[in-house]
Parts: C-alpha cells; structure tokens; sequence
C-alpha cells in the first residue's frame, strides 16, 4: 500500500514539476524575448479556440487519470481484506489505548507481528483524534460516539511513528506512540508476556452477563430480543422494513440507543446502556457478539492463509 | 483615450475634501471607506503576522521551549482566524475593489454608499470582539473550530470569537451585494459584459459566494454558540449531535472562501499582466467564464476536506472528481496570463514582477491542489504540513501577492504618489525569496509526516523547520519594507499623475487622486477591455 501511494504521490511530483517548469519557462522566455526595449510594439492576439481547448482537455485527461489511480488505492485502503488481525483503539485527550483480540492492553505502543493485514477498529472517549502512521501511509480520523476503521499490512519490522493527526487540545502533540513491528517469534513473546486477562471476546461475555444482556438475548429462540448468535458480519432485517449490515457501529448503536433500529419481530423494549458502558467496554461487547459469528476460534497471531491473500500489498 | 487632465493634487479631490475625523468616519465616499478597510486589515495582517513569526520562533527547535503547549495552540488558532477572516476575506475585495470597481465601471460610486460604511462597521466591530478575545487569553480552536472540541473540550473564549466571525460575516455579505448590483446596474453607457474589465468579472464571481456562501458559516457559527452555552446537541454526539455535521456545514462555505479569497487576487493579475504586456488579454471569455466556473463549482467540492474525517467511501470518489474539475478553470487561467505575454512589450514595474511571482507560485499551490484532491495520497498527506504549504502557496503566494501587486498598481492613482521603485523591486524579490524558503521546506516535511498543529515535534524533522523560520524572517522584511516606503511616499513621492503606467481602463481617465464624485461627467465606453493597441505608446513621465 505504502508502495502504491509513493508510486502516484510520485508521478504527481514528476508531472506537477513538468507543468511548473513549462509556466515558468514561458513565463521567463516571454518576459525577455519580448521585453520593451526589444520589442517595442506589442502585437495584439485576441486568443484562439483550439489553444483554450488544448489546455482545458489535456489538463482534464491527465486528472482523471490521477482521479481513477487515486480512487483505486483509497478503495483498498477503505476496504480491510477478510482475515485481517484486529485491533482495538480508544483514543482520548492524550494518549492512544490499544487492546489486541487476545485480551492485552497497551498505551502509546501497539505491537504487532510482521507479514499481517491489521484492522484497526478505533473511536474516541472525548474529541475527534486522529490514527497517523506516516510510513504505512494511512490516517484515519477516531470519531467519539462511533467507530471508524482502517487497515495496512506489515512489510518490515521496526519501530514507526504513530502521530495523533487531528488538532485535540493542549497535549495534541504529546499524543503520539511507536508502532512495533515485530518478527512472529518475538510477537508471540511478548504476548505472552503482555498480561492478559482473558480474551476480549471472553471480557465480553462476562460484560454481557453482567449487564444482564443474556437475560434477553437468549442463544435459543425464547428471548425478548435477538438471538445474537451468527448475527455478525451479516444483513440484519429490521421492522421498519430496512435491511442494515450488522457490522461493529451496528452493535454499538443497538447497546447505545437499541430504539434507533429495532430488529423485525421483536419489540422497542430494551433500555439504553448510554453512560453505563465504557469505550473498551463496547469494544469487548463488540469482539463477543462476533464471536458469536465464527464458531472457531482463529489463533490468535498465525493464520497462514489471510496473510497470504494480501501478498499483493 | 488618454484625456487631458489636471494632474496637480491641489485640485479637489477625496482626500482633500474634509480633513476632520467626522468627514472619514462618516463618509459615504467608497474611496475613503476602502482608505478605512485599508488601515484596519493591514493592522489585522500585521497582528497575524506577530503570531505567525512567534510560531516560527517555537518551531526552531523540536522541543515545545519557547511557550507553552497552550499558548502555542492559541497562537496558530489566533494566526488563522486574523488572517482568514479579517485580513485575507476582505483584502482585495473590500479595498481595492471598493476603490476601483465604481472607477471601472464609470460610476459615481457603489450602488450603496451608506450599507458600504456599515459593511466597514460590522468589520470593525466583529474584528473588536475577535481582538477583545484575545485579549482577553485567546482561543485554541484551531480557525476551523471543528467539534466536538470547540463546543465542549476547549476552555477559552470560543464564543466571543465565534461572535466576531458572525459579525464580520455580515460586512462580506454586503460588500458583495453592493458590488453585484453595482456591476449589473451602474456600468456606464457602451461598457457591456465583455468590455467589462476582469477585476470587475472575478469581484462579481467572489461577491456571489460571500452572498450566498457567508450565511451557511453564519448558522454554523450560531450553532456551535448554541451548543457550547446551552448543550443543545447538534454536533456532539454526547448530546445526540454528529460531529460531522459540522465539518460539512464548516467546509460548505470555508472552502468556497478560498476561492472568495483568491478570485479577486486573479482579477487583479489580469489587470497587472495586461497593462505591462500592452495587449489584450489572452482568450477574455475564458478568463471571465473561469471565474465563474470557479464560483460554481467551487460550493461542491467542500467534503475534499474531510476524505479520512468518516465519511463514505462513495461520498469520497464524487468529491474527488468534482476537485479535479474546479482545478481545470484555474489552469485556464494561468494558461492565458502567460499566452498574453506572448508577443507583447513587456516591462518590469513593480506590480508586473509581484504578477510573475504569483503566476509561478499560484501554479504551485494549484497543483498541490491536485495532489489532494487525489484520495489516495490525500490520506497520507492530509493534516500534515503539505496542507499547511500548498493553502499558504495558494493564499500568500497567490493571493497576498496579488493584493500586494495591486497595492503598487493602484498607489499612485489612490494616493495620487508614486513609490520608490528600487525599495519596491527590491521587497517583491524579498518576499519572493522569503516566502519560497518558508513553505517550500513544509511540502517535505508533510510528505514526510510531521503532523500540522504540533507543538513540539520528532528531532528528525528539525532542519527543515529551521529553513522554514529562516525564510519567515525575509518574508517579514519584505511585509515591512513597503510599510515604510508607501507611508514616506504619502509625502516626499513623485507626483504621479492621471496615469502613470499609461493603462487603459477607466480608473486611469480621471486624475490621481480621484476627484469625491470621480468623473467630472459619465464616460462612454467605445472600446473593448484592455485597449491597448490604441493607446497611444509614449513614454508618459512620471512626475514633474
């Protein structure tokens, strides 16, 4: 991805170049070959139909070109590949909160194994922030109140800036952490050591008892709401007769304001969770229900085969 | 074409017509109300400027030492609303078009002379609550005041801000009501559209967006008041609001606002490049029309600015398209300055090398433009320092340069007083110079990821920065060197005469300084725009 960014961020500084030196060139070259002194009377041109049309369509070709190349990487960078190894960010006034599926927790420092797809699925406890690693080339803004994604895929390992890229106060600059990229071996050790109680999913289910959202969403048939199991990742017929992806801000929501889309057969009863639930608490609410989804639980750290889908990045 | 006039400044004129402070403030002459705009947005730009150098100075080295993170935040925050709001809106528009645009058209004066004073009213109260803020301590915002922050998080004086923003919004508002009437109802007799000169096109196409664009900012500024005061949620999603919401409604007018910034710098450039070529403009209906596509198309590319804030990816692909078109009138343009000079007979006044220096640094910012609008490398890029360089490429480098351009152009017919042309050449070459060696630096320093708005940053981009202060300090001296040489000029300059660059163009056909009621009687315009193939070609001398 990195790659492709710098390939068109470079032929853009190649033909931006071309298109300043051609200005400049003719600028300076009229301004001398055509100075008073030498060239006294100026001979008036009204202007010319196929000159105005040269420059209007070559400029216009040569942007839709950067439009199409430029549109094509965003999708992929909007589009995290199946199998992506997901990380959960909670951004706040000043510091980055990372919590891995595996159940660790880490501050301003998120690391990760090499060779992998990461998605980030990332909001914030307070004010827009904003995820920045310059050299995987990505940004994307952490929103309070909902979640926002992005993905990139690890090629070397290092230690890379993370920067918070959208103004949030006092402490903007302070908000900033490393990026560690590190070999599966070393990974897989530090996660070991990274003191982890329980996974998130797991965190989640205990939440989930908790909170008394077992009590309805019962695994059979017979509760008040949805049986939320293999619900994820899929499209959800609601009784107002919309049909929504249930998807991480589908889960958020429906545990925020569950008024806000009620599922088909089932009735606007369950209460709002706003204020009871932390941020880390809806994303460990958010890895449980999609672990309802996916029966077998992927190990953690090696899936050979979604790595391998993504060599292309 | 060129009339025989007096060219004596003892013969009545505006600014000897009253020399008592009520016969300024009260004044509904809209030559001496852009005298008025003049001195306040010059004090704003220098305001802007003090807050501009101190965050030069904290940026030479990468620890945040100089002040505090807080105070730093301020300072940019502060920078970008003086110079956006009070200083860059009103620069060309609200002085030398309230000075010339009645000149051009050959009319006694705006079609509204007392809203003009009020519009110089509202400016100046809005810009008093601004200043009155920061006094008071400032506001750290950012000029873009995005929320939730503004509404809830930021503990400084939004509101009084904001207020000031409001109020000054209305001043923008009816310098472009005043001109587009004007425009349309005021021409003297034979002046039609395309004799119109095209100062005049690119401030009717930048008085249609501060009409129709100025009111969205208005409510969106009343909403973020609304909801810091009160909590009525609108844009935090606490309160049930969208945070985007406001970014959307932000953006619908702030980014047509650069082209309300710019537009009129273009008309100026015309202008310049025409007179100091001798030739009619390259393809006028082009340069005419693209400012008016630029004005169209300008309102529909705002969410350009927010392709990593969360919007949808679809939403994303159309706002890109529509970028790279509202890119193609501006190369139109350019293309055009530089085919007039194409064959022409050109000299190197003072205003024509500001021109140059805008159509190359103009050409730049253009095209950093197209990087990005380009999605892809607009997630990388964005937020950074290449943003920061490629809008002050587009707003100094093209716009306070064409207001600086027309500044010389015009002197000596609003003051009647030429300029030391050494000093002047000499500024124009500083503040090419200086302003190259600041920004320039920034596209890399973006390119390679330093986040904009930072306090303190990673040693490894300290270099850069280091160059970037070097060249804000030439850029300073080239703002203070016509400071002073305009002001001596008032007094000891050359007697400058009708028209000293002997252009066409109504403005130059009556004497320097203008008389109150501007003509002695209604011209009638037989001629097409930029004339000079029959203009006479001597030497008219400068002075006595």
């Amino acid at each position: 991805m990195a790659s492709q960014v710098d390939g068109l961020y470079f032929l853009l500084v190649a033909v931006s170049a071309f298109f300043t030196l051609l200005i400049f060139a003719l600028v300076f070259v009229f301004a001398v070959k055509y100075r008073h002194t030498v060239h006294p009377k100026a001979e008036q041109i009204e202007g010319s139909l196929p000159l105005e049309l040269t420059w209007t369509l070559i400029p216009l070709g040569i942007s839709m070109i950067f439009f199409a190349w430029g549109s094509l990487i965003f999708f992929q960078e909007a589009r995290p590949p199946r199998g992506a190894m997901e990380v959960y960010a909670v951004g706040k006034q000043w510091m980055w909160k990372f919590e891995h599926e595996t159940g660790q927790r880490e501050i301003n420092a998120l690391h990760i194994p090499v060779g992998r797809d990461i998605k980030m699925i990332m909001s914030s406890q307070d004010t827009i922030h904003s995820f920045f690693v310059p050299a995987f080339r990505i940004k994307q803004d952490v929103l309070p109140g909902r979640f926002t994604s992005t993905w990139f895929h690890t090629t070397k390992v290092g230690t890379y800036h993370l920067f918070c890229a959208e103004y949030c106060g006092t402490e903007h600059s302070g908000m900033i952490g490393e990026v560690v990229v590190m070999e599966p071996m070393a990974y897989q050790a530090w996660l070991a050591n990274g003191g982890a109680t329980g996974t998130m999913a797991a965190n989640g289910k205990e939440l989930f008892t908790q909170l008394g959202c077992a009590t309805c969403h019962r695994s059979d048939t017979q509760g008040r709401g949805p049986n939320l199991v293999g619900v994820f990742g899929k499209p959800v017929q609601l009784e107002d007769g919309r049909r929504v992806m249930a998807d991480e801000n589908y889960v958020r929501e429906s545990i925020l304001n569950p008024q806000a889309k009620i599922v088909a057969g089932f009735k606007p009863i369950m209460p709002t969770f706003q204020g009871q639930v932390t941020e880390e608490s809806l994303g460990a609410l958010v890895s449980y229900v999609k672990s309802l989804a996916q029966p077998q639980q992927k190990a953690a750290g090696g899936a050979p085969a979604a790595a391998a889908a993504n060599e292309s990045n | 074409m060129a009339t025989a006039v007096q060219t004596t400044v003892e013969t009545q004129n505006y600014l000897n017509n009253g020399y008592g402070l009520k016969s300024w403030l009260l004044t509904k002459d809209h030559k001496r109300i852009a005298i008025l705009y003049l001195l306040s947005i010059t004090g704003m730009f220098f305001v802007g400027g003090f807050f501009a150098m101190l965050i030069r100075l904290e940026l030479l080295t990468p620890a945040g030492d100089l002040v505090s993170s807080d105070t730093y935040n301020k300072l940019f925050t502060m920078h970008g609303i003086t110079m956006v709001f009070f200083f860059l809106i009103p620069s060309v528009p609200a002085v030398l078009g309230n000075f010339l645009i009645p000149l051009m058209v050959g009319a006694k004066d705006l079609a509204f002379p007392r809203i003009n004073l009020l519009s110089w009213y509202l400016y100046i109260i809005g810009a008093t609550f601004a200043l009155v803020s920061m006094v008071m301590g400032g506001v750290d915002t950012g000029w873009t005041f995005y929320t939730p922050f503004s509404t809830t998080y930021s503990n400084t004086h939004v509101v009084g801000t904001a207020l000031g923003i409001f109020i000054t919004g209305f001043s923008s508002i009816f310098t472009g009501l005043n001109f587009i009437v004007t425009i349309h109802r005021m021409r003297a007799p034979g002046l039609t559209w395309t004799r119109l000169p095209l100062f005049c096109w690119s401030n009717y196409a930048a008085s249609l967006i501060m009409v129709l664009g100025t009111p969205v900012i208005a409510i969106t500024i009343l909403l973020v008041a609304l909801e810091r005061l009160f909590h009525i949620g609108v844009f935090n999603p606490a309160l049930g609001g969208d945070p985007l919401l406001f970014q959307h409604l932000f953006w619908f007018y702030s980014h047509p606002a650069v082209y309300i910034m710019i537009l009129p710098g273009m008309g100026v450039i015309s202008e310049i490049v025409t007179c100091f070529s001798r030739k009619r403009v390259f393809g006028y209906e082009f340069v005419a029309l693209a400012s008016i596509a630029i004005a169209v198309l300008g309102f529909l590319v705002w969410a350009h600015h927010m392709f990593v804030a969360g919007i949808s990816v679809y939403a994303a692909l159309v706002f890109s398209l529509l970028s790279y078109l509202v890119a193609i009138p501006s190369a139109v343009k350019i293309f055009n300055w530089t085919a007039t000079l194409y064959k022409g007979s050109i000299r190197y006044d003072t205003p024509m090398l500001y021109a140059f220096g805008f159509m190359g640094l103009f050409t730049i910012g253009g095209l950093t433009g197209v990087f990005l609008a380009s999605i892809g490398v607009d997630v990388h890029v964005t937020d950074t320092y290449f943003v920061v360089a490629h809008f002050h490429y587009v707003m100094v480098g093209g716009m306070v340069l064409a207001y600086m351009g027309g500044l010389h152009f015009w002197w000596p017919k609003m003051t009647g007083r030429m300029y030391p042309e050494g000093w002047a050449k000499l500024s124009a070459l500083l503040v090419f110079v200086g302003f190259n060696l600041t920004f320039f630096p920034q596209f890399i320093l973006g390119y390679m990821g330093m986040p904009r708005r930072y306090h303190a940053y990673p040693p490894e981009f300290q270099v850069l920065n280091v160059l970037s202060t070097a060249g804000a300090s030439v850029l300073a001296l080239g703002y203070v060197l016509p400071m002073i040489y305009f002001v001596w000029s008032l007094r000891y300059g050359k007697l400058a005469g009708p028209n000293p660059w002997n252009a066409v163009g109504l403005e130059w056909m009556t004497p320097s300084p203008p008389p109150t009621e501007n003509f002695a009687e209604t011209p009638v315009v037989t001629w097409e725009a930029y004339d000079y193939e029959h203009q006479p070609d001597e030497e008219v001398p400068v002075g006595h």
